[in-house]
């Protein structure tokens, strides 16, 4: 487990380059590095606004997840899907969230995503496809398998990604939804964004396989393990997990240790 | 309500509903059939019968036992523009559910602001009667009643079970309907074709002078039969079938309570921090209270879990024997 951490901890410099050239041209590969910015940004935002007691409730900042979220959406269009959780900040930067909107919301206003009704937990945008971060661990999950059935029935071409942590693994709803997606053929992606703790509870003590990507063999779909400190890394997993739910093989889990 | 004049013809209350989700079913593609054994098996009451075989199984998809998964896509499916209907096999499971249902459907369209809705009917079958004890025969409908975003309705009578099921599909919010298992064999008269009962209206099933019972499920015909032995000593009952538990129907109550001074309510559900406690304070909260000639009575379920034993499970929820005598001694003053 150590060993393996330091390993996703070295410098990415280099490696990732070929899948992104080959994939995105300049416009994208500036887009996201200029998103993984904002994000960064956003969040020191959000933080320094929160501990001057500027926002009320609570503040899940992801910091450090930057090149999962946006690794993530770079393969995916506006109509594409995405559930997002308490720490989801990132994923609705990354699907083209408006970061005003993002704010307005933070500081309770009706010109707030969610009209100052949700707050930092619960920002959608359903015009960009994010149906909404979640306040219950493991929460989004079903509800993205749900409107991957929605795509599959209508037939709109559109793959539905589920962003969790690692904690969530260990919640039922989890191993449902994921066997549900796998029997039906669903065209969703599961992001497993690993940051090693659930609040306090480090993964090692919490959950019974080495890796969260393990637990996809027991539903039938590929496993896959990335850097997701690595935007390429990312991205190149994202890009095969999407071509497969387009071509109607199913759901992936993908473990993005960050 | 009714679209177009129709023929009317008896129908168990399973079949109203089942003649319910085929008509919705026809008239719109989104609308689709999610549960444990709805399909080939046609469900564990029956109630969605062959349903699978004019519609497929696409349509009448069998989950595997998953209901916290399964509610969850049935809500995603919503959110994104289908019309599900989900049937937990016994209400009971609606536990295992919860989280989907309280913290995901019931808020969401509120929690983003109005960014979406969820347009999906939860079905239940619930109640005790049938001998399988605590954990099959629950009534667990103020559970969801008590949380803001849910519908709750207890059709009572199978036109009413087709009319409100019609009106739950089209409902914008998510509908979650608590079907007694008794009454899944009952017969009634059912209008061909569709037709809607509105959630929110309760109705008054018998008008009486003496004493407002307010009844639910398959309480208001153990009413009604009380109601009937009562008017032979000269007591007359009104009954209202409260229909839906959320929104509740405050005019028609308050406005019974006001002309008859008296009010029992009568459910199978504990009787505790009930559907009666919210009819009473609602009675007692309003210009009704100034009518009421003695203080209100809650007849509910025992405090204990349902039991298995035939007469334990009986003693266990109101009997007419036990309605007759507790009206007698309210408007009797006998207490």
């Amino acid at each position: 487990m150590a060993a393996r951490q330091k390993q996703a901890r070295q410098p990415a410099e280099g490696r990732n380059l070929p899948f992104l050239y080959a994939r995105f041209d300049a416009d994208a590969l500036r887009g996201a590095l200029r998103k993984m910015h904002l994000i960064r940004q956003f969040e020191e935002g959000a933080e320094d606004s929160y501990m001057r007691g500027l926002i009320h409730g609570t503040m899940h900042l992801s910091i450090g997840q930057e090149a999962s979220a946006v690794g993530i959406c770079l393969g995916l269009s506006d109509e594409d899907q995405i559930t997002s959780t308490h720490r989801g900040h990132g994923h609705s930067i990354a699907k083209g969230a408006d970061v005003s909107r993002m704010f307005a919301e933070f500081f309770g206003k009706t010109t707030g995503y969610c009209r100052g009704r949700g707050g930092s937990m619960h920002i959608a945008d359903v015009s960009k496809g994010n149906l909404g971060a979640n306040g219950i661990v493991g929460g989004g999950i079903p509800i993205a398998v749900g409107a991957a059935l929605t795509a599959k029935k209508l037939g709109t071409g559109k793959v539905v990604v589920s962003f969790f942590g690692d904690g969530a693994n260990n919640e039922g709803a989890f191993h449902e939804a994921l066997n549900m997606a796998s029997i039906w053929k669903l065209p969703v992606v599961f992001v497993c964004e690993n940051n090693g703790y659930g609040m306090s509870t480090s993964v090692a003590r919490a959950t019974a396989v080495a890796n969260i990507a393990d637990r996809a063999a027991a539903y039938a779909m590929p496993g896959v393990i990335v850097d997701g400190n690595s935007v390429g890394e990312v991205a190149e997993a994202a890009d095969a997990a999407i071509a497969r739910a387009r071509r109607g093989e199913g759901p992936t889990l993908i473990e993005c240790k960050t | 309500m009714m679209d177009a004049a129709t023929a009317v013809r008896e129908l168990s209350y399973a079949q109203a509903i089942q003649e319910a989700m085929a008509l919705a079913m026809e008239a719109d593609e989104r609308v689709f059939l999610m549960g444990e054994d709805i399909g080939v098996y046609g469900g564990a009451f029956q109630v969605t019968g062959d349903l699978v075989e004019r519609f497929g199984p696409e349509r009448v998809m069998d989950t595997p036992i998953s209901e916290l998964g399964g509610a969850g896509v049935a809500v995603g499916a919503a959110v994104t523009g289908l019309r599900p209907i989900f049937e937990f096999q016994f209400s009971d499971f609606a536990a295992l559910a919860m989280e989907q249902i309280v913290n995901q459907a019931a808020k969401m369209r509120y929690m983003l602001g109005g960014a979406v809705s969820v347009p999906v009917v939860m079905r239940f079958p619930a109640g005790s009667g049938t001998g399988a004890a605590a954990q099959h025969s629950q009534s667990l409908e103020a559970w969801l009643g008590h949380v803001p975003g849910l519908k709750v309705i207890q059709p009572a009578t199978p036109h009413d079970a087709k009319g409100m099921l019609l009106a739950a599909i089209e409902d914008p919010d998510p509908v979650m309907i608590f079907e007694h298992k008794l009454l899944y064999k009952m017969k009634g008269a059912v209008p061909e074709g569709r037709y809607t009962v509105p959630i929110g209206k309760a109705e008054v099933r018998r008008q009486g002078r003496d004493l407002t019972i307010v009844a639910t499920s398959i309480m208001v015909h153990k009413s009604l039969e009380a109601a009937q032995m009562l008017a032979a000593e000269g007591i007359d009952v009104e009954v209202i079938d409260l229909r839906t538990v959320r929104p509740m129907d405050r005019e028609t109550v308050i406005a019974s309570v006001c002309k008859t001074s008296r009010l029992m309510c009568v459910y199978e559900a504990v009787k505790t921090l009930g559907i009666g406690a919210e009819v009473s304070a609602m009675v007692a909260e309003s210009e009704a209270f100034d009518f009421l000639d003695a203080p209100i009575v809650r007849l509910g379920g025992a405090e204990t879990p349902i039991p298995y034993n035939p007469d334990l499970e009986k003693a266990t929820v109101p009997q007419v024997g036990d309605i007759v005598a507790a009206a007698r001694a309210l408007v009797t003053g006998a207490r």
